[in-house]
Formats: structure tokens, C-alpha cells, sequence
């Protein structure tokens, strides 16, 4: 990989002086992109730093005041909205693997021909807007319609709503509502890092444990599953970090019970304009997912992720 | 039952595939119906009228155009940005690679949310004009992540010989570049570019935060959300579904017909 950087250097000058310049290359390919990342990625997180210890007023303006306790306010006022961002996003990402991983597996093992279709059809839905797609769940769990009504006949409802996921017979502006959005919105990434890590093993290993008379459950257990678990990692994060900070399916498929803290920040910031509980509770969010995805890659132990 | 029980993978994949599929064709349906009041949520009866008339609702396909500008030039911007990029990482070695690394990885393992609003703060403090420019740039930075990723997996396989023999046939550094490397990691800048572009079109949270006044695509559909959904939303729809259904298809005949020829 490193040829080009451990060829051995002639000791006459001018070729000396080009390697100098050769060893600028990268540097010169690196610096555009870098800028524009610390411009505009790294540089925002200072100011909304600086902005989320600040007070003032948007007619008086704001100074730096270390004032730390925005944090803490922003916090207990809205900690049911974080609470509830966690447990539907986990939610959600439990669901995807569940549902992700028979898919993946059928594309990755028993599809054929059929492969190249099926993946098309699990990544050509990016292409239609995900807030019109979003929408369409509106018409799909409307009140009084197939869905409700077979969920209803078959008691389903009965039971969602004395666990509390449902409210009476309507499925809209409930919790469920807003989990089954996420679910579909973040299930093609959940399925692609399955697959990817699916394919990749050798089917001879199915081979070798059904020679040493494991059954199917068995092989999957102790060879398949341990073998996907890059994939498994991978999906988990790409579906439970954007899901933790999603506000577009609790704002189009919950009532105003299921805020997220996607919600809260948006008007904070849009609506209410105030920017320092805004930031706070931005950087608050942050440091919960972050905290959350090391402890995670630590524990399930693929460090080589990045 | 054995039938069950041997298949039940079989169709549990295809019940989430189901799953994955089901509001594309209720958009698709929809695009059919001619709703009786604002809302489009409930068929009512079958009328092609706003296939032949997609255009027919005030400012959005205004919207429509502006996505589909921003989202050619954020392409265009992040794909040459992250390519570059890419090249750098997999080629050579450095200081600070590590560093860069995360640099890149980062604006990938952060909610939306968080980087929109640290970037309007930006915005915000500099006094800029809310708009065009603030979008796109918003839309450079956060596909230029995922182009790199692309690229770089490809760059990596390449067999970095391929190149020397190029040198050893007295090519010059740019027509190793320009006849060997660059055919080579095609595919991967090709996928980056896709990604980036259906990224870019298709991203409301941050533009939301970024937009001004401005409105995309996106933006129009969540406006109209709250004040009832024009049939014409789902005949985009639809329209964007068959168009990429189409690109992928015929894309995957003229690499299956490359593949085959270049076997015989």
C-alpha cells in the first residue's frame, strides 16, 4: 500500500528535490477537503460551544458568560424528551436488526439471480423523498383503515394500548406510530452492513459445520452470527445515531406526547430562538450518543470500525 | 409445515422487503387519486389529473429545480473534494492520519440535528445571508464523509502494481493518472457521486436549519404537510422511484455486458 512512499531514494540531488515535492502530494489532495470540514464542521461546534455558555437576549445580544447552568436547566426540563429519544431510537434499531437481518441473509445466501433485484429494491425507496414516503405511513395507519382495522379484529390494538405503545383503536399519533417511522426510515442502512458482512463469508465454513453435525440453528449461532457481527455493529450505529436525533417522524406521525429532543431543538432554534438552550441541548445530545457509541464499540470489541 | 420451517427465512426476508416497498406503492396509488379537500391521505376515485399536469401546484417545481441544482453541485464539490481526499489516505503515509481519519468519520457518527444546528450558529455569528450558498455548503460537508468512504474502499483494492507497470511502459505521472488509476477507481467515485447526490436531494434536517428562507424540494413537502399535501407530491414521487429504478437497472446491463466482453 505504501509503495510509492518506501521507494528507495537515489542520492543525487534533483531527484532529491523532487521527492521533497513528492512528499507534499498529499498534503496538497488532503488540504481542500480538511479546510472545508474544519470550516464548516469542527469551527461550528466551537461557536455553538461558545453560544451554549452565553446569556443575553436576541434584542440585547449575547456575551460568553460561562454560564453553565443553561445545561443543567435545558436538561431537567427536557430529560423525558431525551428519555424518549433513547427508547425509541433503541427501539427502532432493536426492530431493524430483527427485521434487516432475514433480509440481508436472503440476499446475501439464498437469492441467486434474484440478488441484484432486491437490492435495488432496498435502495431504490432513498430515491423517492423520505418525507413523502414518511407521509405515506399516514395513509397507511390511518384511523379506520386495513392496517387498524386487522390490528383491531385480531386484538392487537388491546394489547399495544394496555402496554401503552397504542392509545383506544388508533395507531396514528401514538408511540407506535413514531417507532414504526423510524423503522422503515433507517432499515436500508441496517440491511446494507448486514449484507455486506454476510457475503463476505465463506460458505464452505456452512459446509464444515454441517460436516461436523451442527444443525442449521446451531451453525448459525456459533459460525454465521459471530462472523456478521461487523455488520451487525456497523447497522446498529448507522440506524440508532440518526434515529436519536430524528425529529421528522415524531413531528409527522406522533402528537405532541411523542417529542423527541430532534423536536425541541428545532424549535428552540427555529421558533423560539433561544440559541443557548438550544446549544446546550445539542451538545447534551451529542455527548449522550457519543458516550453511547464508544461504550458500545468497546463492548461488542470491533475497534477497527474507523 | 417442513415447507414453512425450511423457507421461514425465505419469507420473513421477503415480509420485510414487504415492509420496505409498501409506502412506495401507496405513494405510487395515490399519485392516482383525486382527493376531496386538501388532504391526500384517503382514496377517493381514479383520475390521471395530476400526471398531466405535474407542475400545477404554485412553487413547487421551483423547489424541484433548486434541489436539483444544489444537489449537482454539492456532487460535484464533495466528489472532487473527497476523492482527493480519499487518494491521500489509502496512497500515502503521514502524519496525523489517524487524526484525519476521525476528522472524516465524525460527521457521519453525529445526529443530523446537532450538526445542522452547530452550523447555523456559525452562520448566525458571521451574519450571513441565509440561503443558496449557506445550503450547499451545509450539503459539501456532510456528503464529502461518505465519499471519501466510498472511494477509499475502492482505491484499496486496487493492486498499486498496475500503476508501476504503466510507469515501466514510460507513462508520465499524469497518463498513469488520467489511463490507468482513474479508470480503475471509477466505480467507487461513481458510487460516492450517486450517494452524495441522493443525500443532497433528499436532506431536509439540515437544510431546514440552514435554509433562510429558501425552499428545496424537501422543504416543500413539510411545508405542505401542515396545510395538505397536492397530489403532484406523489407524481414526483413516483416519477424519482421509476427514474431510479431505471438508472440502476440499465447501469447494471451495461456492466453485466462490459463484464461479459471482456471475459470473451
Amino acid at each position: 500500500m505504501s509503495a510509492l512512499t518506501e521507494a528507495p531514494e537515489a542520492a543525487d540531488l534533483p531527484v532529491r528535490k523532487a521527492s521533497v515535492r513528492k512528499r507534499l502530494v498529499p498534503y496538497w489532495l488532503l488540504v481542500p477537503g480538511l479546510l472545508w470540514l474544519v470550516v464548516f464542521f469542527a469551527l461550528p461546534m466551537v461557536y455553538q460551544a461558545s453560544t451554549s455558555v452565553q446569556t443575553g437576549s436576541l434584542e440585547k445580544g449575547y456575551q460568553v458568560t460561562w454560564h453553565f447552568q443553561t445545561y443543567w436547566d435545558a436538561f431537567k426540563e427536557y430529560y423525558p424528551q431525551f428519555v424518549r429519544s433513547l427508547l425509541y431510537a433503541g427501539t427502532a434499531t432493536v426492530l431493524c436488526l430483527l427485521l434487516g437481518y432475514p433480509l440481508a441473509y436472503l440476499i446475501a445466501f439464498k437469492a441467486g439471480r434474484w440478488r441484484n433485484v432486491i437490492l435495488v429494491l432496498v435502495i431504490a425507496p432513498f430515491f423517492t423523498s423520505f418525507l413523502i414516503r414518511t407521509l405515506a405511513w399516514k395513509t397507511i395507519l390511518a384511523d379506520g383503515g386495513p392496517v387498524v382495522h386487522t390490528l383491531n379484529s385480531l386484538h392487537v390494538l388491546d394489547v399495544t394500548s394496555w402496554l401503552g405503545f397504542t392509545e383506544g383503536d388508533r395507531v396514528l399519533a401514538t408511540p407506535m406510530a413514531v417507532v414504526c417511522g423510524l423503522t422503515y426510515n433507517f432499515l436500508p442502512f441496517m440491511i446494507l452492513p448486514l449484507y455486506t458482512s454476510l457475503e463476505r463469508i465463506d460458505s464452505r465454513l456452512h459446509e464444515a459445520a454441517g460436516d461436523l453435525y451442527a444443525t442449521p440453528a446451531t451453525t448459525f449461532r456459533k459460525v454465521t452470527f459471530p462472523l456478521s457481527m461487523p455488520g451487525v455493529v456497523s447497522g446498529t450505529l448507522l440506524t440508532f445515531i440518526p434515529a436519536s436525533g430524528d425529529y421528522v417522524n415524531a413531528e409527522l406521525l406522533g402528537s405532541t406526547d411523542q417529542k423527541m429532543v430532534g423536536n425541541v431543538i428545532q424549535s428552540q432554534f427555529l421558533r423560539v430562538l433561544d440559541y443557548p438552550t438550544a446549544a446546550a441541548l445539542s451538545f447534551i445530545l451529542m455527548a449522550i450518543v457519543l458516550v453511547m457509541v464508544t461504550v458500545y464499540i468497546r463492548r461488542a470489541g470491533t475497534e477497527d470500525l474507523v | 409445515m417442513r415447507w414453512l420451517r425450511r423457507n421461514v427465512i425465505v419469507i420473513a426476508g421477503l415480509a420485510t422487503l414487504a415492509y420496505l416497498i409498501l409506502p412506495n406503492v401507496v405513494v405510487m396509488v395515490f399519485s392516482f387519486n383525486k382527493p376531496n379537500g386538501r388532504f391526500n391521505y384517503s382514496w377517493q376515485r381514479f383520475s390521471t389529473d395530476a400526471w398531466q399536469d405535474p407542475c400545477g401546484v404554485a412553487d413547487m417545481c421551483g423547489s424541484l429545480s433548486l434541489s436539483l441544482q444544489i444537489a449537482t453541485w454539492a456532487t460535484l464539490g464533495a466528489t472532487v473534494l473527497g476523492t482527493m481526499i480519499a487518494f491521500a489516505l489509502v496512497r500515502y503515509r503521514f502524519r496525523a492520519r489517524g487524526a484525519i481519519n476521525s476528522l472524516i468519520f465524525l460527521p457521519m457518527a453525529m445526529p443530523e440535528v446537532v450538526m445542522a444546528a452547530s452550523l447555523l450558529t456559525l452562520f448566525l455569528n458571521l451574519g450571513a445571508q441565509l440561503g443558496f450558498w449557506t445550503i450547499l455548503i451545509a450539503h459539501i460537508m456532510f456528503c464529502l464523509s461518505f465519499v471519501v468512504t466510498a472511494v477509499k474502499a475502492r482505491v484499496m483494492s486496487m493492486d498499486p502494481r498496475l500503476e508501476e507497470a504503466a510507469r515501466d511502459l514510460y507513462a508520465g505521472p499524469f497518463q498513469t493518472f488520467v489511463r490507468v488509476t482513474l479508470p480503475i477507481a471509477a466505480p467507487g467515485i461513481v458510487a460516492g457521486a450517486l450517494l452524495a447526490f441522493a443525500l443532497s436531494f433528499d436532506d431536509f434536517i439540515i437544510t431546514n436549519f440552514n435554509a433562510g428562507s429558501t425552499v428545496t424540494f424537501p422543504m416543500f413537502v413539510w411545508g405542505s404537510a401542515q396545510r395538505g399535501t397536492p397530489v403532484q407530491i406523489n407524481v414526483i414521487g413516483t416519477a424519482m422511484f421509476v427514474i431510479a429504478v431505471v438508472v440502476v437497472v440499465a447501469g447494471q446491463l451495461v456492466a453485466n455486458r462490459r463484464g461479459n466482453s471482456a471475459k470473451a
